[in-house]
């Protein structure tokens, strides 16, 4: 097998961005997934880390700058892991990658398009108290700087509409005042939005979401009010429609109702000529014969008709009567293609009832349409209606507009089962018109041939029991009603008059075409018919769907496709009711004409909303889909980069091996119903107020409370929510950062408003990390934030008010014993949620085999907690257990580690390293500068007039040539800035654009491309700091711009070129130390292919190890440290020293000469290598406390250890923890005592289980999944007592030598006292005298002695001296797992350097000017990093460029002005200073 | 007399302050892109110039930008515990206290000169200070240095 090197890493937060940078870094290729639209992880969202309380954004940003820019990590959004073949070395994995919606190498990030997108909705990111577009950046820093879309299905509005309407499109663009845009997006799929609008009988409305919360949206009155506005103001009226170019082929269409007039705009749309034949005079089929002008004004209808029939390519013949005027084989001679038939249903279904035929007997489908198209009709008297459906209820509704007495509908079935629409029943009734149901008419009485009454027979049902149509007419019961006219409404029928010339078409049920359901095509192959002449009536919604479907059917049918194809409708996924919650709001009402206005004439009687009861109700929208599709961000997007039929796409990648770095979710706590989440609005997780906190947040960094945005005065924090639970047998674990995020949350609050009382609920406060306690202490004694130890009971709301009451249980004396509910009253609560596993977690075990552990995250090695149970895979961060921030950068690195070791032969095969033209000498040029000024598409451009900044910048110095460009950093600007460089000879380049921060890379890459140095550019942001800043003050924001430029351009001449420094890597490593720590990183960077030195002072390796004898987890210590001693051994790349100190290190980074010392024989060995890695561990705590030394009844837990591992038993054994931790001497906590304690009382207990073991502690911090431990150590019966730092247990000896223990017992608050056997002391770690190698390696220690790295968060294994790397207990106290994750990774980061043939300067670094240097040594001292030193030759300061991080402090400190920064000269500055003003 | 306060009040009113402004690439440079990207509206009174530390700035700047003309000026910085670069904004801070004392000597107000951490996700903020700074400096009215130039 072939390995391949690269490596997949899955999720990119800041462990998968820390694990893929540290490979590329290394020499692989990285594929970095994740399953959202941008990097960034969970990090991205906190406001501040802990302990340093480092803002998270600033302190991640350049990481996630340097993932995004990274030529060799390709980063993949939106993709999930869906198969994966092959094995350790050599894998194939398919993803599946969901789509964006947005072109990726289009996007330029601008945002045009969220300004313009219609629909908001909650931000994820802000944890839903914000809100973001459906168009959206995850957040403003996000990598890659590209927008998304997110489709959650079919709105089911729109899934419910026979034509598919684009509902929540055009409602949304309503909401946002887009009226005519709303009315166009109706159109696509309803030629006719004004007559929907008024008559259509919306099931959308039905299927709306929103009547889950309240009432359906108005949809169908929004419809209505949009395209009113857009008929009133005549946007309609003009309009020229876009023709196609005309296609060689003729349709007819017979019939120009909605059906055949929307098959003929689709036609005519595609180029095709129509040719529509109409029987009456004018247009709209049944819409203009059938429907009463109080419902719908004809003029509507002519004018939405006349829009259609606007289309050159479309003709009508009105009065034309296919059938008996001229034969459908008539049209098919004349060359017409295809017909489509869709003559609706026209005539009234017949009624035989004795008499039906007598004057005055009218025909309600006749009656309307006389009415309808102006025939004079009169009608007085009693008008009596046969029939249910709509064609009754008009004609009732007319007759009395016509001058009718009275109207009265007789329908055989109930009014429930009346086929009208309810509302045009109600509205009739409204108007007088007399409903009776249940009689079916038996006879027409006449007198003298006129109408005089009509009988009716008792009607009791229609349908038998099977359903079939069967009246039961109940003779004995009956009744006459007088009558002056009777219209019959009982059915309407197609008028098969217009197919009589042709042979052989099929009609069925009441002379009804037969169509195939699917194409409308007839058994006559070029016949097509839709519509009511179909179906029967129907809804002209439904006739619309149908001209659509026949105009595709013909399309294809002219082509000769197949008619059938991809035709079938697939279910949708539908858009489920949002999840959140929704504040109540009345749909709005429709204003209607008063009842007493109706009779005298036929004026609509629905008024219309006015705009702002559209606007309102319009945003009732849940916009159930997300993305509404209503294509505003298409418009807005002026780089053409958002495509909404992106499809779902499947990737496959070749790797080397796979990082699982899918992180954690946090805990849902609406499951525990005592909390009150999601019931009481203030009660928020602790997530939640880490974006109330972010001045980026929802409320810009005000702590605000979500009910009434007011400034809480009062927070409690509750702890453990989701963790340590019991009762919930997944969420037994402790989260193990909880505690810390909670005191850095309440601190931060403190420093927002000092006033604020903040209180901790907790169990155990958890502060094992470095310099976690003191952080706490702080928190408590200068912050004043409260911790009360205390169970929760319930949270409840203070009735009347947003405030709320915490009870709970106090385990203490001071507030009288246990068992007492107490309570207390709070503006806000936050609930500390847990981390709990990623729910993906299940899906990448099933893919990939790795096993899951009960919790549910990934399982991995005891000891070798990034590896999985599949070899090849790796895991890191709070994928595999819940850790904190640098932790898991630590595992991350060690993570790519592993990989490392195993494709260390494939190293560099897949990377690539971008080949650059030779740079030019402008060295004796003068500079000539030019300047690119960019539109942004309207982002600068709409505000800044950059035409005149543009001719502004040719008037400045030195500028030879200045344009404009719609978007600067697009591919093509960029091929024409090259072009332009050559041409006009230009040495020094002016980007007034955006921000350096993001784009100067890209710029400096063409400028390279070109052949100039990349440090020739200058760069003024004219939208962050113009445009975007000052949108109103356009004349303002033009004359800064211009002022910027000159400002740019000052400096620009002066810029010199500089080549950043390399020097080559002497590619092997140096570690100090052999503990496990140190064996593990020695063994790690051997392993990967590089040469290393192990330097221990003792005579053997293994350091604390060899007094370990198990763990916690019941590993073997003593296998492990012989293992990895024989492994050392083994190996021939590893060269151990023991007995030996490095005694002198001389060189940087890359390039170190040390001598090696054995202090036993006094030889000397000088030694090159290129890193350096500190392991040199932590002692035990050596104390006097509890009278350790008197006795040899009192040990240590090491001491105890050892017995315990010779098979020793004990009876009474009582341990006391943090003795020398936590103390004023040493106050951290040593982190390992409790689980020290646990394993050794649980081994105890295992061995006798009737022994007694007693545990006085003061927080047990068995974190994580130690928390188990705990749990058995407690129901093994060992005994748990805690005491109070202030009133630690006493012990003195009794007679027989054996401990004495008298302590405070807080529960019942006096003195008690014990005897034991044995006293365990749980010492803790201190380190050992480490100043001597701080000072030859010049890295720090902190405050206790341990030594301090580059960055507490996100540098946990570097030094901030470049090349020198850090692990172990050197670093803080930790167990021998952690010890090994650190020591993996720091091997990792001292491979990132290894690995390279030449380490180069990092950038703007700083020169020194030999002549005017005085040597006087300020740089030296100022420089952080070690870069500035005197040189004993010459005297003059020196710089070592690859350890200059180019901060310019020292050319600011420089007295002689001889060390310079380069292109941050101080002439440069003046330059700029001078143009400022 | 009272006509010549009168038009001097008048022209304080109209009077627009120059600010010049030194911010810190990483924090403040980045707090300035967020209000950016936020579109948060500010004063357009500011010019911005680039430093990589708060801790680059020379006093010389400051005194060069009052010298010039301008009448105020900015300096941002990451908050303390936050630089890129471990302390140089500490080191800004010292340099600023002390150039602040010898304006003074020099007749200059010291509040012209302010010294702000304002971090990469304080968009807000920064355009908040701009916004006071614009406002406090018309309240001090124009650099003093300006008209002793007239004579």
């Amino acid at each position: 097998m072939e390995k391949i090197g690269s490596v997949a890493v899955f999720g990119a937060g800041i462990a998968g961005m820390q694990a893929a940078l540290d490979l590329a870094e290394t020499g692989f290729k990285v594929y970095l997934v994740d399953n959202k639209p941008a990097i960034g992880g969970v990090m991205s969202q906190l406001d501040k880390t802990f302990p340093t309380n480092d803002c998270a954004m600033c302190i991640m940003s350049p990481k996630l700058v340097d993932t995004g820019r990274h030529p060799n990590i390709e980063i993949i959004t939106n993709a999930d892991l869906k198969g994966i073949e092959g094995e350790a070395g050599s894998f194939t994995v398919t993803l599946k990658k969901r789509p964006r919606f947005v072109d990726e190498s289009k996007c330029n990030g601008c945002g045009d398009c969220a300004q313009k997108c219609p629909v908001t909705l909650p931000s994820e990111f802000d944890e839903g108290m914000g809100n973001r577009k459906a168009i959206y950046k995850r957040y403003p820093q996000a990598i890659p700087n590209l927008f998304a879309i997110d489709k959650m299905g079919v709105s089911p509005c729109r899934e419910q509409c026979p034509a598919s309407v684009n509902i929540q499109g055009y409602v949304a663009l309503i909401s946002m005042g887009e009226y005519k845009k709303a009315y166009d997006l109706i159109r696509e799929r309803q030629p006719f939005p004004a007559v929907c609008g008024r008559i259509c009988h919306h099931p959308c409305e039905s299927a709306c979401n929103r009547s889950e919360v309240d009432d359906p949206v108005a949809i169908n009155y929004l419809k209505l009010f949009a395209a009113d506005y857009v008929l009133k103001n005549g946007y309609i009226d003009e309009e020229e429609t876009e023709c196609a170019s005309p296609k060689d082929a003729k349709v007819a269409v017979v019939g120009a109702g909605p059906a055949g007039l929307t098959c003929a705009r689709n036609l005519a749309d595609q180029g095709y000529s129509v040719t529509i034949f109409e029987r009456e005079d004018k247009p709209g089929g049944t819409l203009y014969t059938g429907i009463p002008n109080y419902r719908l004004d004809k003029q509507v209808l002519f004018k939405e008709a006349d829009a259609v029939l606007r289309n050159k390519h479309i003709e009508i013949s009105y009065g034309v009567n296919i059938g008996s005027d001229r034969s459908l084989v008539e049209i098919r001679n004349e060359g017409y293609k295809a017909v489509f038939v869709a003559t609706g249903a026209t005539k009234s279904g017949g009624l035989s009832v004795p008499g039906i035929d007598t004057d005055r007997v009218l025909r309600g489908i006749e009656f309307l349409h006389d009415v309808n198209v102006g025939k004079p009709v009169r009608l007085n008297g009693v008008v009596v209606v046969l029939g249910g459906g709509n064609v009754a209820v008009d004609s009732a509704r007319t007759a009395l507009r016509l001058g009718a007495d009275k109207a009265v509908i007789v329908y055989r079935r109930t009014k429930k089962e009346m086929p009208a629409y309810p509302w045009e029943i109600e509205e009739a009734l409204k108007e007088g018109v007399e409903i009776l149901n249940s009689w079916t008419p038996a006879e027409v009485i006449a007198k003298n041939g006129r109408v005089e009454g009509i009988r009716f027979h008792k009607c009791a049902g229609v349908f038998d029991i099977e359903g079939a149509f069967s009246t039961d007419i109940s003779l004995d019961e009956s009744m006459v009603l007088d009558a002056d006219y009777i219209v019959t409404a009982t059915g309407q029928v197609p008028d098969d008059t217009v197919t009589r010339d042709l042979d052989g078409i099929e009609t069925g049920a009441g002379g009804r075409f037969v169509a195939d359901p699917l194409t409308l095509q007839t058994n006559v192959e070029w016949v097509f018919a839709g519509g009511d002449a179909v179906s029967g009536p129907s809804s002209m919604v439904e006739a619309v769907a149908a001209g659509h479907e026949a105009a595709e059917s013909i399309v294809r049918f002219i082509e000769k496709r197949d008619l059938r194809e991809g035709r079938h409708h697939s279910p949708q996924k539908k858009a489920p009711l949002p999840h959140r919650s929704v504040r109540k709001e009345a749909r709005k009402k429709m204003p209607m004409l008063p009842v007493a206005k109706r009779m005298s004439g036929f004026d609509e009687i629905e008024l219309g909303y006015d705009e702002k009861n559209a606007s309102e109700e319009a945003q009732r929208c849940l916009n159930c889909a997300g993305c509404s599709e209503c294509m505003m961000c298409v418009e807005a997007c002026g780089c053409d980069a958002i495509d909404h039929m992106m499809k779902e796409e499947e990737m496959v990648i070749d790797t080397g091996a796979i990082i699982l770095a899918v992180g954690y979710e946090k805990y849902d706590p609406s499951g525990l119903h005592e909390y009150g989440y999601q019931k009481y609005p203030n009660v928020v997780t602790s997530g939640e107020f880490e974006r109330i906190l972010s001045a980026s947040g929802p409320f810009s960094g005000h702590i605000v409370r979500p009910s009434d945005h007011k400034e809480p005065m009062k927070i409690a924090w509750i702890q453990c929510v989701g963790s340590r639970q019991m009762r919930e047998q997944g969420k037994a674990y402790c989260s193990s950062v909880c505690c810390m995020y909670s005191i850095k949350e309440a601190v931060i609050a403190k420093e927002h408003s000092p006033a604020l009382d903040c209180h901790v609920y907790y169990i155990d406060i958890r502060a094992f990390g470095k310099d976690f306690d003191k952080y706490y202490e702080r928190a408590r004694d200068e912050y004043g934030v409260k911790f009360r130890q205390a169970r929760l009971s319930s949270i409840d709301s203070v009735p009347g008010t947003d405030d709320l009451i915490v009870k709970y249980f106090v385990d203490s004396v001071d507030c009288d014993g246990g068992d007492e509910v107490k309570e207390e009253r709070y503006d806000m609560i936050v609930l500390s949620a847990g981390l709990v596993s990623n729910s993906c977690n299940a899906d990448l075990s099933r893919i990939t085999g790795v096993a899951l552990n009960k919790f549910g995250f990934i399982d991995t090695h005891p000891l070798f907690r990034e590896k999985t149970s599949i070899s090849g895979i790796y895991t890191c961060g709070a994928a595999s257990a819940p850790r904190d921030i640098p932790e898991t950068v630590a595992t991350a690195s060690a993570s790519a580690s592993y990989a490392c070791a195993l494709l260390k032969e494939e190293r560099h095969t897949l990377t690539v390293e971008k080949q650059y033209p030779e740079q030019r000498d402008i060295s004796n040029e003068e500079p000539r500068i030019g300047v690119f000024i960019c539109h942004c598409g309207i982002n600068i451009g709409s505000v800044v007039d950059v035409p005149s900044v543009t001719e502004y910048a040719k008037t400045l110095p030195c500028v030879v040539y200045a344009e404009q460009n719609l978007y600067t950093c697009s591919q093509d600007t960029q091929h024409k800035m090259k072009q332009v460089i050559q041409e006009y000879n230009i040495n020094r380049v002016l980007i007034a654009s955006c921000t350096p921060r993001t784009h100067e890379p890209l710029f400096q890459d063409t400028l390279k491309e070109s052949g100039l140095n990349p440090f020739l550019i200058e760069f003024v942001g004219i939208r962050e700091q113009c445009s975007w800043v000052h949108m109103k003050q356009k004349s303002k924001a033009t004359q800064k711009a211009k002022q910027l430029v000159a400002m740019g351009a000052a400096r620009a001449k002066l810029l010199a070129p500089f080549q950043r420094s390399s020097f080559p890597v002497m590619k092997k490593g140096l570690v100090v130390g052999g503990g496990v720590a140190g064996m593990t990183a020695a063994l790690n960077l051997a392993e990967q292919g590089f040469d290393t030195y192990l330097v221990e002072k003792d005579k053997e390796l293994g350091g604390n190890l060899r007094d370990i004898y198990y763990t916690i987890d019941g590993e073997d210590t003593q296998k492990l440290l012989s293992d990895t001693i024989r492994e050392i051994m083994e190996n021939e790349a590893v060269t151990v020293f023991t007995d030996s100190e490095a005694t002198e290190i001389a060189g940087y980074v890359g390039n170190y000469t040390t001598v090696i010392r054995n202090n036993v024989s006094g030889e000397e060995t000088q030694i090159e290598h290129g890193a350096i890695i500190v392991a040199t561990g932590a002692v035990g705590v050596n104390t006097e406390e509890y009278l350790y030394g008197k006795s040899n009844t009192i040990v240590t837990q090491t001491e105890l250890e050892k017995r315990i591992a010779d098979g020793e038993t004990f009876k009474n054994v009582t341990m006391i923890q943090c003795v020398g931790s936590r103390d004023g001497e040493r106050p951290y906590c040593s982190r390992v005592c409790c689980q020290t304690a646990l394993k050794n009382a649980i081994r105890i207990k295992k061995r006798v289980p009737e022994s007694i073991v007693t545990i006085f502690y003061r927080d047990m911090r068995s974190y994580g999944f130690y928390e188990e431990y705990y749990q058995k150590a407690r129901e093994m019966g060992v005994t748990f007592i805690r005491y109070e730092r202030e009133r630690k247990p006493a012990v003195s000896l009794n007679e027989r030598k054996k401990p004495k223990i008298r302590y405070h017992n807080i529960l019942l608050g006096r003195s008690l006292e014990l005897s034991s056997d044995l006293l365990v002391l749980s010492t803790g770690m201190e380190p050992p005298d480490n100043k001597t190698i701080s000072n030859t390696l010049k890295v720090p220690l902190n405050g206790e002695g341990f030594f301090l790295e580059a960055h507490a968060k996100l540098r946990p294994l570097d030094f901030t001296t470049e090349g020198v790397y850090l692990c172990g207990t050197a670093h803080s106290p930790k167990n021998i797992a952690e010890s090994i994750s650190q020591a993996a990774g720091a091997a990792a980061r001292a491979a990132t350097l290894l690995a390279k043939e030449k380490v180069q300067a990092s950038g703007r670094t700083v020169r020194v000017k030999d002549r005017i240097c005085s040597g006087c040594g300020i740089c030296v001292e100022i420089c952080p990093f070690n870069a500035r030193e005197i040189d004993e030759q010459t005297g003059r300061a020196r710089v070592t460029e690859v350890l200059c991080q180019g901060c310019g402090l020292c050319a600011t400190a420089c007295p002689n002005a001889a060390t310079q920064q380069m292109s941050f000269t101080k002439s440069q500055i003046y330059q700029m200073i001078e143009e400022a003003v | 007399m009272k006509q010549k306060e009168e038009s001097m009040e008048k022209e304080n009113r109209a009077f627009e302050p120059k600010i010049i402004a030194f911010l810190c690439n990483w924090c403040t440079y980045a707090g300035a892109d967020l209000a950016g990207v936020s579109r948060i509206q500010y004063p357009s009174n500011i010019r911005i110039i680039r430093l990589m530390c708060s801790g680059a700035l020379d006093p010389t700047y400051v005194i060069k930008s009052l010298l010039e003309g301008a009448d105020g000026v900015l300096i941002g910085g990451c908050h303390p515990g936050d630089c890129h670069y471990i302390s140089g904004n500490f080191k800004a801070r010292r340099r600023v206290a002390v150039l602040k004392a010898s304006l003074k000597e020099a007749g200059l107000e010291p509040e012209r000169v302010w010294l702000r951490w304002i971090s990469a996700s304080e968009g807000a903020y920064f355009a908040e200070t701009v916004e006071g700074m614009v406002l406090h400096l018309k309240q001090l009215g124009p650099n003093p240095l300006k008209s002793m130039w007239a004579i």
